[in-house]
């Protein structure tokens, strides 16, 4: 019983505790089990610490910085009393989710995957929490990240690497690395990461995994710690696109508290979900076609373009002829933006302090011992950015160049109702193979950024599975991308979902290195075409 | 401009930045308590103190009262404007970053005029120019315990976060100042107008109003000279002194062939001079972006209008209202700067003549007031006091001398008592009632046979003495001229 519920997706879960089949203690436990056999925690107290980056095996995944099982068993027993009493709860209720380490969760530490936070506890919930809470999802402790979401490969977290469940020597993709591991690992059925150039996307795609990144301004961005603030937003990460509708209906919410918060009501993501994709206009962007993707990824990719054909979408070609320069304009204005946001860890209210003889140097000796590489690189970039004499040619150009993309979309969608691209150019990559090198890192957001700039809604779901060019007869997975217009999630999520119907892939991690999944991983597929 | 020239030769060039701290009841960015004097760190939340993941959302009342203080002072609104942060470390400003305006403040040229007194007794109005309004947001408070009491040096210090995320408001004002009284006027104006609309209770003792000088000189005919910056001025006399101090110093290294320094300076007030604070070798880089955080404050013009309408009577109206009702311009200065409008407005409306209101309240009622330690408020006095305290004066019941006791009586009550039941309490009344009075003066007529004999025979100045006679019979509460009508009609 308790192996086989982490297997299921957050919707038959919910449908099982709605019926009473099964309690949230139940399935909490079964969980927090799962977590403490694959993980590398040590289970046990109220909260699981990860074992230090050094004590952890080769075939732990460290998707969690800690887990809150006390605080995750009381609050399943009490969902579990209130459903008994009668009380109606919402649809995810019982349901456990593992929440990324930036966003803020009362009475638990939130690190942002730094130094600089060690032993940080906020005094207060983001509004994700919050919304969370109210809908009594079950949060089983916090996951690793890139330090403070700066990364593509979660190798960049100071709590050491997060492996990814299909190969425990590849990366799962960043920043949010832990929060799709986790889900991969079935170690949570959902769990909520943040994407700012694809931080939510990309992990997604090399994990197998469904992840969104909502329309800018549908999710409230108070309580995440942020990165670049004009960019981040919190999203869902599931093993099915119906698990990520549910979860996205429930933290996507006005926010008086974030004035970049949308006031209109956002999408129904649920109520046209099944539709399917009569109808709908595929637009197949000729700037992201494949040019420098792996030969797989590029085959998947052309699979999926003739699966929508196949279904009866109409495929048109659009342009978005300034897509070339999303990624320099994304990483002029991330790290400018960041070299603002992160000036606020000095050493003086929270977090680490380095002590010095005088304020200044105090300072500068918190922050070089707190902030990893990547982190000083980038607030050096946008610190440069941002200096008179450079700002009209690096922001101010940047800038415009969003706005360029953003009219680019527009355009596009005048003649389709969803944009498709492969979301990664690559399968996932061996830990440490990219680390030295910041551009070919870098060069992973290219077909992310641009939706991220434009604010748009986008997701990535999987298209099937591709050989990693370094090792032959590996089957990993891949990641197609979805965008709509700002504000029309529903529509990316109706075409999400007829696609994967159709498709039926098994999000269950398989092959050599592959984390074990245990005797209740499904052997076949139940309907339609196999994906691997 | 005409020239003014402040020592031979040489011309003074001041510009003013004057922060006022806005009176919301809560910050700029968040719900926190804006008052004054809370235990360290009780106003405080996450968004104040800048922890991680807090977000700031513009206080649209700060936005709304900024809008108002701008068109008081004859400025135009932005439609369109938005925040930038401005970069730079400092420990009492939580997120090492300010959230201020930038390329487009809300408001943006304005001006004031300032009436200067001239040396003749005339009055000069001086215009200075308004560059901007900008919204901002105040700092912490850090106390540094040893050494100099400063940053560099201490042995630690302490910080006091319940002052960041006050919203301030910078009115920068063009270079247009040329003597230190126009400084003085248009910071001792413009804290009338911020009074008068409520906007800022604008203390500068409390720090409410806050201003710092840029001051240069140039040999009449010049270019503008190099300005420094000048900090610490805690009072309208202080801007005064300083200004004069540091264009003097500046003259003298001028003469002496030296050059000024780019540089910010402290005013000591106790030793009257100015002293280096930071020497500026280049401008800081402040790395101005728009606040992604926040989205534009839209002011459109019907919201404008709306605001507008809202504007209270403004000082310089308020003083050519009383001017033109006979006040004279120096006690309608006072009445103005002291805030005794209300007082003043309740007791002409209660029928007081404007003159008589406005001499008791400069006069006998400030007077009053200054001895005991009061403000008019407290005293309990009001308008309608005022106006009943005139009026028993005009009809005869009250001397002057005796309208003094009974203020004063009124004052003791706490405003308890109006003027003619303390006159009645306290028997204060003159005799006026004619039966009484004659019956009196026809005792004293019989009684000094001598001297009604000596003002038949024509010496009218001895009817002086009489009235004496009377007064001391009345204890001083005969009306004078009824006694001497009496005394002539019983005379014959
Ligand atoms: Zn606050």
């Amino acid at each position: 019983m308790a192996a086989d519920l982490v297997t299921r997706s957050a919707t038959q879960l919910a449908a099982a505790l709605a019926a009473g089949e099964v309690s949230a203690r139940e399935v909490v436990d079964a969980h927090l089990d799962r977590i403490a056999t694959t993980d590398g925690v040590v289970a046990d107290g109220d909260v699981w610490a990860a074992k230090d980056a050094g004590a952890l095996g080769p075939d732990e995944v460290h998707a969690f910085l800690q887990v809150t099982a006390t605080a995750a068993r009381g609050h399943a027993d009490d969902i579990d009393r209130r459903r008994a009493a009668g009380e109606v709860l919402g649809p995810l209720a019982g349901v456990p989710l593992a929440l990324k380490d930036v966003l803020t969760m009362r009475g638990a530490p939130t690190t942002c995957g730094s130094k600089m936070l060690e032993g940080w506890i906020p005094p207060y919930d983001a509004t994700v929490t919050e919304l969370l809470r109210a809908a009594d999802v079950v949060v089983l402790g916090k996951t690793n990240m890139d330090e403070f979401a700066m990364g593509s490969s979660t190798e960049n977290s100071a709590y050491g690497d997060t492996r990814n469940p299909w190969d425990l020597d590849r990366v799962p993709g960043g920043s949010s690395g832990g929060s799709a591991s986790a889900v991969a690992a079935l170690q949570a059925p959902l769990s909520i990461g943040t994407d700012t150039g694809g931080s939510i996307r990309q992990p997604a795609a090399l994990t197998g995994l469904v992840g969104v990144k909502p329309t800018y301004g549908t999710v409230s961005r108070y309580g995440l710690v942020a990165f670049a603030s004009s960019l981040d937003q919190a999203g869902p990460f599931a093993r099915s696109v119906e698990d990520a509708a549910q979860l996205q209906s429930i933290i996507q919410h006005h926010d008086p508290r974030d004035s970049t918060s949308v006031p209109q009501a956002a999408p129904d993501v649920l109520a046209g979900l099944k539709d399917g994709l009569e109808g709908l206009r595929i637009g197949v962007i000729s700037e992201l076609r494949g040019e420098g993707y792996e030969p797989g990824v590029a085959r998947v990719y052309q699979e999926a373009l003739e699966r929508f054909e196949r279904l009866g979408a109409e495929i048109v070609e659009v342009s978005l002829p300034h897509a070339a320069y999303g990624l320099p304009a994304y990483y002029l204005i991330a790290p400018s933006e960041c070299s603002s946001n992160l000036a606020r860890f000095d050493g003086v209210r929270y977090g680490l302090r380095v002590d010095a003889p005088t304020a200044e140097e105090m300072n500068a000796a918190t922050r070089a011992q707190g902030f990893g590489p990547e982190v000083k690189r980038r607030i050096m970039i946008g610190t440069h950015a941002l200096s008179s004499g450079y700002f009209d040619a690096y922001y101010l150009q940047a800038s415009k160049v969003r706005t360029l993309i953003a009219r680019d979309f527009q355009a596009a969608f005048e003649s389709a109702d969803v944009l498709v691209s492969p979301t990664s150019p690559s399968v996932a990559f061996g830990l440490g193979t990219k680390t030295a090198d910041p551009i070919a890192m870098y060069l992973n957001d290219v077909a992310t950024v641009p939706a991220s700039l434009a604010g748009i809604p986008a997701l990535s779901l999987p298209a099937g599975l591709a050989e990693a060019p370094d090792q032959p007869g590996t089957a990993l997975p891949v990641g197609l991308q979805m965008m709509a217009p700002l504000l029309r999630d529903d529509v990316m999520y109706r075409a999400a979902w007829a696609f994967e119907q159709d498709l039926s892939f098994d999000p269950t991690p398989a092959g050599p290195r592959a984390l074990a999944a245990g005797s209740w991983r499904p052997t076949t597929a139940d309907n339609g075409e196999v994906a691997r | 401009m005409t020239v003014v020239e402040f020592r031979d030769g040489w011309e003074l060039v001041v510009g003013l930045e004057v922060h006022v701290e806005l009176a919301t009841n809560t910050k700029m960015w968040c719900g926190c308590s804006t008052v004054f004097g809370g235990d360290p760190n009780t106003n405080v939340c996450p968004v104040c103190t800048g922890q991680p993941g807090a977000l700031p959302v513009v206080n649209d009342q700060a936005v709304r009262d900024a809008a108002l203080l701008g068109m008081a002072l004859n400025g135009e609104v932005e439609e369109h404007c938005w925040f930038h942060r401005k970069n730079y470390f400092y420990p009492d400003m939580a997120k090492n970053y300010q959230i201020s305006q930038y390329d487009v403040p809300l408001i943006h040229d304005g001006y004031l005029d300032v009436e200067v007194e001239l040396e003749d007794g005339t009055l000069d109005t001086r215009r200075v120019g308004i560059e901007r309004l900008h919204m901002e947001e105040d700092t912490g408070k850090s106390l540094h315990v040893g050494d100099t009491g400063r940053l560099h040096g201490a042995d630690r210090s302490l910080i006091d976060y319940n002052r960041c995320g006050i919203p301030l408001l910078e009115v920068v004002s063009h270079p247009d100042i040329r003597d230190a009284e126009t400084a003085q006027g248009y910071l001792r104006e413009l804290q009338a107008i911020v009074r008068a609309t409520g906007v800022s209770d604008a203390r500068m003792d409390q720090g409410s109003i806050r201003c710092d000088a840029n001051v240069s000189v140039r040999r009449i005919g010049d270019d503008l000279g190099t300005r420094t910056e000048i900090k610490n001025l805690n009072s309208v006399r202080s801007l005064g002194r300083a200004i004069v101090y540091e264009a003097d110093r500046q003259i003298a290294v001028l003469e002496d062939g030296g050059t000024i320094r780019m540089e910010t300076r402290h005013w000591d007030e106790s030793k009257g001079v100015t002293e280096t604070l930071r020497v500026k070798e280049s401008v800081t880089d402040y790395r101005y972006f728009p606040d992604p955080d926040l989205v534009g404050v839209v002011s459109p013009p019907e919201w404008v209008e709306e605001i507008r309408a809202l504007m209270p009577e403004l000082p310089a109206a308020i003083r050519a209202r009383l001017s033109e009702a006979g006040v004279p311009m120096a006690q309608a200065i006072t009445l103005v700067s002291g805030e005794l409008m209300p007082w003043f407005d309740e007791a002409v409306a209660a029928g007081a003549d404007a003159q008589a209101v406005a001499n008791w309240l400069t006069g006998d009622v400030a007077g009053q007031l200054s001895t005991e330690g009061l403000t008019l408020e407290d005293s309990g006095l009001t308008g309608t006091h005022l106006a009943e305290l005139i009026a028993l004066v005009d009809d005869g019941t009250l001397s002057t001398k005796l309208a003094k006791e009974v203020l004063a009586g009124v004052i003791e009550e706490r405003g308890a008592k109006g003027p003619a039941a303390v006159a009645e309490d306290r028997g204060l009344q003159q005799v006026s009632d004619e039966g009484e009075l004659r019956a009196i003066v026809e005792q004293v007529v019989a009684t000094n046979a001598a001297t009604v004999e000596d003002i038949r025979a024509g010496n009218n100045k001895a009817i002086g003495a009489l009235v004496g006679q009377v007064m001391k019979a009345t204890k001083g509460q005969a009306d004078p001229r009824k006694t001497n009508e009496l005394l002539r009609e019983v005379i014959g």
